[in-house]
């Protein structure tokens, strides 16, 4: 791990498989509609893909809709652990930071809930880009800015009352706007970059805990503070129902995911024209004459 | 899982694999179940048929 990264990637691998193996029922909600997504994106492409990677997807839900595809030939799962659970073995563990595929190897690569914990989401990218095949596709979703900000708030006020400081909790995330330009920036053709979000409801800020670990997604801040407190957690939890409820009393929980796909350069995809290839000049195009510089237009 | 299984790694796998830190090929050592990367001194080793691609996991080479 590079000195000073803010993720320690070694908890996240503690963090998934102590979740895997208590196999809480519905904590991969979130894991399921991702999945879904990407089900329903593939369907949409036109083509086929012989060789598919399930890069982190850890819970076998993005690799068992991926092998249901009938655009899909082969998939492998690759994960930070190896699981010893009902979900399924990885067919390799890699760390997402440091990829051991050789150059153009693949011809999909799905990454599912698991790149807002890299430190380096651009060298990330520009790895997974490498790995594909010309005219490969990339799919990914990732958790975004404005995932948990009720907890966010609820836990920065409950610290700063109690202890008079804040130590960073809650995970930084990637942002929306950003993602389309990191994804050109990686090298992918045709980037796009998408949001969806979700409100969800619990009884409490206990429940929403509990759920967060049964996901595995718990902070792993590797500078996570002072510990936190039993009596930190229960003024966030009351600041949290104060703040974020619904006439009802149940709290919300937002979820940010961030959509994004591209593909591996190709020169069969659209191109950009090389400047000054132009057979048509602006002015025509946009129905008006054009009036060279320094001539002024005629005053009449 | 069994043994013969356990101790086969899949073809495809082993052809896309290269070394995480160096990004150079690897050598299968059956033997040893053993994927070993000479540019980085370090060999990953493939437990129950999965190849663990962590540098911490893999053991340094001492020659």
């Amino acid at each position: 791990m590079p000195m000073n990264a803010p993720f320690d990637r070694r908890l996240l691998a503690l963090h998934r498989a102590r979740a895997l193996k208590k196999r809480t029922e519905g904590a991969d909600f979130l894991m399921r509609l991702v999945a879904q997504d990407i089900e329903d994106r593939l369907a949409v492409t036109t083509r086929t893909f012989d060789l598919a990677l399930d890069l982190g997807g850890h819970t076998g839900v993005v690799h068992d809709a991926l092998s249901r595809s009938s655009r899909v030939g082969t998939v492998l799962r690759a994960d930070l652990f190896a699981a010893d659970t009902a979900t399924g073995t990885p067919d390799l563990v890699v760390d997402d930071e440091i990829l051991p595929l050789a150059d153009a190897s693949l011809d999909l690569a799905v990454s599912a809930l698991s790149l807002h914990w890299v430190n380096d989401l651009p060298g990330a990218l520009i790895q997974i880009r490498r790995a594909l095949k010309p005219d490969g596709l990339f799919l990914g979703a990732l958790a975004g800015g404005d995932t948990l900000w009720e907890l966010r708030d609820a836990l920065l006020s409950a610290e700063v009352e109690l202890t008079g400081g804040a130590s960073p909790r809650v995970s930084p995330f990637a942002d929306t706007r950003e993602m389309g330009g990191l994804m050109q920036r990686a090298g992918f053709a045709l980037p796009v970059a998408d949001q969806d979000r979700l409100t969800v409801r619990y009884d409490s800020a206990f429940h929403l805990m509990r759920d967060l670990r049964a996901m595995g997604a718990t902070s792993i801040l590797a500078e996570r503070g002072q510990a936190a407190s039993r009596s930190l957690f229960m003024r966030m939890a009351e600041i949290y129902s104060e703040r974020h409820a619904d006439p009802d009393g149940r709290i919300r929980a937002t979820f940010q995911i961030l959509s994004v796909s591209g593909w591996a350069p190709h020169e069969s995809q659209q191109q950009p024209l090389k400047p000054g290839s132009a057979r048509m000049s602006l002015a025509e195009a946009l129905g008006t004459h054009e009036v060279s510089a320094g001539e002024k237009p005629a005053q009449d | 899982m069994t043994d013969a299984q356990a101790n086969t790694i899949d073809r495809k796998l082993l052809e896309i694999l290269v070394c995480p830190v160096t990004k150079t090929t690897l050598e299968y050592d059956r033997e040893k179940q053993e994927l070993v990367s000479r540019a980085a001194r370090l060999a990953y080793p493939i437990r129950d048929g999965i190849p663990i691609m962590l540098p911490d996991e893999a053991r340094a080479l001492e020659d």
